[in-house]
């Protein structure tokens, strides 16, 4: 009998409907799978009563004939989403105990879609990292590890390194991210799997913790193309809480899949060849366009000259409005408090913080509120937000000669755990990629596209015009069909 | 623009998180080696540039002037670290 953990969203989906297994037999052999991997240390909370409740359900449904698009199906949810009565802390200790009394739109969606939650992953700490470092409930390790003997731990990518080590360790077949700066899409290419952020207002972020709300965006995170399009399906939708969502139809991305680019014009922007990339991922990147010519498409050199403004500007933007995010956590209406003998309001406000949130945190709040205070504002904030619109222009004249761009999603393959730790502006550094995007609040993907010499995966992406996930998919399914990556980490967790 | 040693408090202050000497000594080049590598977004000519306000083109709905929430006060207060008949509760703010 087949190994249930090797399948994926639409096998476990369809096989299901199919009857050749049962629900509870699926979420039984994930639940499994997860309790054997506690050393990747990707959950901060294990659910497996609730799988099995969810897949009792899915297994009457199925015999009554009212299956749901989801039915039988069991995912990871990032701890970044509200669930109802399950803790949910953002991976920080000033929301560890929390426990929601509301449920997250987009979470609300999956389990209403007939999903199964397995448990909450963890991730970087308020979503603020990207390797998974900052966490308060310790590292996630990636399940791969280099095949020269060397065993050294390596992160899974952040800040949805609890998802993508998740994905690629086969404990979950898909599971949520969330994306402010590269967060769905660098932890994909860390662990050769695939993950997509909807154009901005796509999914609701209503009842996800915030970090910088005009950037942060939820997304799926699976092992193929389709299995992403299946889940940002029943993810994506308009929702009158969340004032930035988009009052659109959801398309029916899985169903349009197609590889065939033939009319369609990628762009190669210049500005992403940056000094030091490895020649691997330069070699991964021409062998891409090849790929993507093979489909029928042409490709077209475009400029995008604001580039290398686009991570500075970020690191304005997006600590200044965590600043403003982060002030909810008081001390007084949920999470930590501390309140030191004879404190007053003030002090506990002060100690509670000190107290509750990790160092990257506290760098980016700090950021943030100085980036923001009288006199500082129009030089850094105002000048940010500037460049943004500049960067965003960029993108819309790359448009009048392209319909989408190939570029690599992160500058290296995955990096040992403590080897970026000590340098923020080095850790930075790694969504160079991935940060332009989210800035225009553009769709984009990654998708596995090899291996580097040292057998870790690396990832290409593919940047859509805003609202065209379907070209962003199809041509991550025209890579995927190409590139055949089935390389997965040998087990040893 | 870099930052001394007083700002760092002046901030941290204003973001109402406590730090203590040998935190503000480690922060002070730490927060000044970022602030320096962004101070390069000050090369870009933005002279004829408006602010980003939306990503996306959107409108801001209005929504029915209706009450939509609201009677669920133990929800509200269930996480609450301290909670006394049905209130917060903080320490003494008046003396």
């Amino acid at each position: 009998m087949t190994n249930l953990t090797d399948l994926g969203i639409a096998a476990i989906r369809d096989g299901f409907k199919a009857g050749d297994f049962t629900a509870r037999d699926v979420a039984s052999a994930f639940n499994d799978a997860v309790a054997g991997a506690k050393s990747l240390n990707a959950f901060i909370v294990e659910t497996p009563e609730i799988a099995l409740a969810a897949a009792d359900q899915a297994d009457k449904d199925r015999a009554s004939g009212s299956l749901k698009p989801l039915s039988g199906v069991p995912i990871g949810m990032k701890d970044l989403f509200a669930t109802k009565d399950v803790q949910t802390t953002a991976a920080s200790h000033i929301l560890e105990g929390f426990v929601p009394q509301y449920e997250s739109t987009v979470s609300g969606k999956l389990w209403n879609a007939g999903a199964g939650m397995l448990g909450k992953l963890n991730l970087d700490q308020f979503a603020m990292g990207s390797s998974n470092e900052t966490s308060f409930f310790g590292n996630v390790i990636s399940p791969w590890r280099r095949n020269n003997g060397d065993t050294a731990a390596l992160a899974p990518g952040g800040s949805s390194g609890g998802t993508s080590s998740a994905i690629a360790a086969r404990l979950v077949p898909g599971a949520t991210g969330t994306d402010t700066g590269g967060s769905i899409r660098q932890p994909a290419a860390f662990t050769g799997i695939s993950g997509i952020k909807p154009t901005y207002g796509r999914c609701s972020r209503w009842g996800i913790v915030a970090f910088a709300s005009s950037l942060d965006q939820a997304g799926p995170m699976a092992r193929d193309v389709r299995d992403c399009a299946i889940l940002l399906e029943n993810m994506a939708g308009f929702d009158p809480k969340d004032s930035t969502s988009l009052d659109l139809p959801v398309p029916n991305w899985e169903a349009a899949l197609s590889a065939d680019l033939k009319g369609k014009r990628v762009g190669i922007p210049k500005e992403y060849r940056v000094d030091g990339m490895p020649a691997e991922i330069d070699a991964l990147w021409e062998q891409g366009i090849a790929w993507l010519k093979d489909a029928g498409a042409e490709i077209v050199n475009v400029s995008l000259p604001h580039t290398q403004y686009a991570l500075p500007a970020y690191y304005i933007i997006a600590p200044a409005e965590a600043s403003s995010n982060l002030a909810r956590y008081d001390g007084v209406r949920y999470g930590l408090r501390d309140l030191p003998d004879g404190a007053n309001l003030q002090d506990m406000y002060a100690a509670t913080r000190a107290a509750g949130f990790g160092d990257e945190v506290k760098r980016r709040i700090l950021i943030g509120t100085y980036v923001l205070s009288a006199g500082f504002y129009d030089a850094y904030y105002t000048q940010a937000q500037k460049v943004r619109t500049l960067i965003a222009r960029d993108f819309d004249q790359a448009w009048e000669k392209c319909d989408l761009l190939l570029t690599p999603t992160a500058p290296s393959a995955a990096f040992g755990l403590g080897e970026k730790s000590d340098d923020p502006l080095a850790m930075y550094l790694n969504d160079v990629f991935t940060v332009p995007t989210s800035l225009a609040g553009l769709p984009a993907m990654s998708v596995p596209g090899g291996l580097d010499a040292l057998g870790l995966p690396l990832g290409l992406q593919i940047i859509g015009k805003a609202l065209d996930e379907q070209t962003v998919l199809n041509a991550g399914l025209a890579i995927e069909e190409r590139a055949g990556f089935t390389a997965r980490a040998d087990k040893w967790w | 623009m870099s930052v001394d040693h007083a700002t760092v408090r002046k901030i941290a202050s204003l973001a109402r998180i406590a730090v203590t000497d040998d935190q503000v000594e480690a922060m002070v080049p730490e927060l000044n080696n970022i602030l320096g590598w962004i101070e390069q977004l000050g090369e870009v000519d933005t002279s004829a540039v408006q602010p980003m306000t939306a990503v996306i083109p959107n409108v801001l709905r209005l929504r029915d002037d209706v009450v939509t929430d609201g009677d669920v006060r133990d929800a509200v207060l269930k996480n609450a670290p301290q909670a006394e008949q049905g209130f917060f509760t903080v320490p003494k703010v008046i003396e």
